[in-house]
């Protein structure tokens, strides 16, 4: 690639993008700042002092609801969603590429499920569960709303990764006197797991901050978004801000350890 | 549509070809089985957190009901009460403009962002690290990232206290929160990635030598982006307008949360009356909106066919 000095057009778009960069994080970040909030100062600048009177109030039970047992529930499903979300989405690419009949309204269903709006899934659901005289929980109902938005997000991916697939690696495995079992676990296995890896951080992601499909299928126990949802009205205190801190702080170190994941997986399969 | 079942053809075909191969040893299942075994679970999923649920939901709206339960009817009585109010019509119209504007503005922003992370940025993982600066916010909390605007809009917010100390106004500006442009600028920064991400995607995939052979025919840079970039952008455009544009009309919260109540959406409408167990007639509302997004989203389909630009 020849290198030209770079144009007017480049340093005025640098611009735009760095501008867009704050855009993102620049809120974010004042939240993170206004968490450490003095203990009689209030939701906006300036910092009344700095303490850490915030967090420590998000574990005294009566001053937030119950930040430790939503904190585990949106883990714990999280994780399921996840799992979940990983199997089948590979599996679906699978059947998608030898293809089917009803490949395509299939794929349409999947669609569909993107674009529904969240708070008719959770309607549905939650009347469903009602009519069918089951009780919405976050394990059962919940569980099903998240894989609606997580799935389609599984699949879209999953069919851009095999559409880049070439059949060669494969037939060279094939010919090589491999099983398909063989062929699947040992070649086509390793050179997808980076994106199988990125649909897991996805669906963990994703449910982790979904609360529009909860809204009506969790249940007597919320989820963490929900709780903060709920803070949102009557909750006047930077422990809100504390509480945003965290989430967000785990947030980041989900999405860094399974970066590092992937970085290291693509390492290691350069080198042999 | 034709196309991509084309599409989808050729993919079958290649891979019957390799089928004729496969050694006899031992039990097999065909492979048009397995191709719906591993089909299944999807569809079983879909089947019954998606399609059964809209099923109810289109049933429950036909339904009779009173403050406490629901009673089974034919009765279009919800729907006569949703279109017949003008409330119904102002929301519609309400929403629309939210969905016009935060569309018009992610489009113009995601462009020049994808353009510029995709034709400015000269090295593979300088441009992975740059998508990933823009990624990580999204993986995290919208209520989070919706809150953190309180302290820089607010009456006594950055913005309001670094113009009031310059000197440039002598009170605060009222409307920064707590308003529509609140809900439109909350909604840009929860869904621009939407429209980056499809747009980046399309333009990673056009040939560098289309720009090229227009520079050497004469092409200044405007023309090559006008008459080349652009037109080849448009999938991705269109995908990132799905998103944008179904993620807004089924926004409830940001609507709620930075407008301070005081403006509204069809998903807060229905989420206010399901607050007060009118199900049947939040359900006649669900049936309504989602008519209008799948109108809206089957057009843009119509331009764009999703398997292709995967």
């Amino acid at each position: 690639m020849h290198r030209e000095p770079r144009s007017r057009e480049f340093y005025l778009l640098a611009i735009f993008f760095a501008v867009f960069v704050l855009f993102l994080y620049g809120p974010l970040s004042a939240v993170l700042i206004l968490s450490f909030q003095g203990p009689n100062g209030g939701l906006t600048f300036p910092l009344n002092g700095v303490s850490l009177r915030w967090f420590a109030n998000l574990f005294e039970t009566q001053a937030v609801g119950d930040f430790g047992g939503s904190f585990r529930r949106s883990a714990m499903l999280g994780i399921m969603v996840m799992l979940v979300t990983v199997a089948v989405s590979l599996l679906a690419g699978l059947a998608f590429r030898r293809g089917f009949i009803g490949a395509t309204a299939l794929f349409y269903l999947a669609v569909a499920s993107l674009v529904v709006p969240s708070i008719i899934v959770s309607l549905g659901i939650g009347v469903l569960f009602n009519q069918l005289g089951l009780q919405p929980a976050w394990y059962s109902s919940g569980f099903g709303a998240h894989l609606t938005w997580t799935l389609p997000f599984g699949v879209l991916i999953m069919f851009a990764v095999f559409n880049r697939f070439s059949p060669a690696y494969e037939e060279a495995a094939r010919d090589l006197g491999a099983s398909s079992w063989q062929t699947f676990s040992n070649v086509v296995l390793p050179m997808i797991a980076p994106s199988l890896i990125g649909v897991g951080l996805f669906g963990f992601t994703l449910s982790y901050d979904e609360f529009a499909r909860t809204l009506m299928t969790s249940g007597s126990f919320n989820t963490l978004p929900l709780e903060i949802y709920g803070m949102t009205t009557n909750v006047t205190t930077p422990v809100l801000y504390a509480l945003g801190t965290v989430t967000t702080v785990f947030s980041f170190l989900v999405i860094a350890g399974t970066l590092g994941l992937i970085v290291h997986l693509n390492r290691r399969r350069l080198k042999s | 549509m034709l196309t991509g079942d084309d599409a989808m053809a050729t993919i079958t075909s290649s891979e019957t070809g390799k089928v004729g191969r496969v050694r006899n040893s031992g039990f097999r299942l065909p492979l048009a089985v397995i191709s719906y075994l591993q089909a299944i679970p999807l569809t079983l999923i879909l089947g019954f957190f998606l399609l059964l649920p809209i099923l109810m939901i289109t049933v429950v709206s036909f339904w009779d009901y009173d403050f406490a339960q629901m009673y089974p009817d034919f009765l279009t009585m919800n729907y006569e009460e949703t279109l017949g109010s003008w409330v119904t019509w102002k929301t519609y119209l309400n929403t629309l403009k939210f969905a016009v504007l935060v569309w018009a503005i992610t489009l113009v922003i995601g462009f020049w962002v994808a353009y510029f992370l995709a034709f400015h940025i000269r090295t593979t993982s300088m441009q992975m690290v740059l998508f990933l600066v823009c990624t990580v916010p999204f993986l995290t909390s919208n209520i989070i990232r919706m809150i953190s605007w309180i302290p820089v809009l607010g009456r006594n917010g950055l913005i309001n206290s670094a113009l009031v100390n310059s000197g440039l106004i002598s009170n605060p500006i009222e409307w920064l929160l707590y308003s529509d442009f609140a809900v439109v600028l909350a909604m840009v920064h929860l869904y621009t990635l939407f429209m980056v991400t499809p747009i980046f995607n399309t333009l990673m995939r056009i040939d560098k030598s289309l720009v090229e052979a227009a520079r050497d025919a004469g092409a200044s840079s405007w023309q090559i982006l006008t008459n080349v970039i652009i037109p080849l952008a448009k999938p991705g455009m269109a995908i990132g307008t799905i998103f944008v544009v179904t993620l807004v009309m089924a926004d409830f919260s940001t609507v709620q949360v930075m407008s301070g109540g005081q403006s509204a959406s069809v998903a807060l409408m229905m989420k206010n009356q399901m607050s007060l167990l009118q199900y049947p007639a939040a359900a006649a509302n669900a049936v309504v909106l989602l008519a209008l997004v799948l109108t809206m989203v089957a057009g843009i389909l119509r331009v764009v066919d999703i398997r292709k630009e995967l």
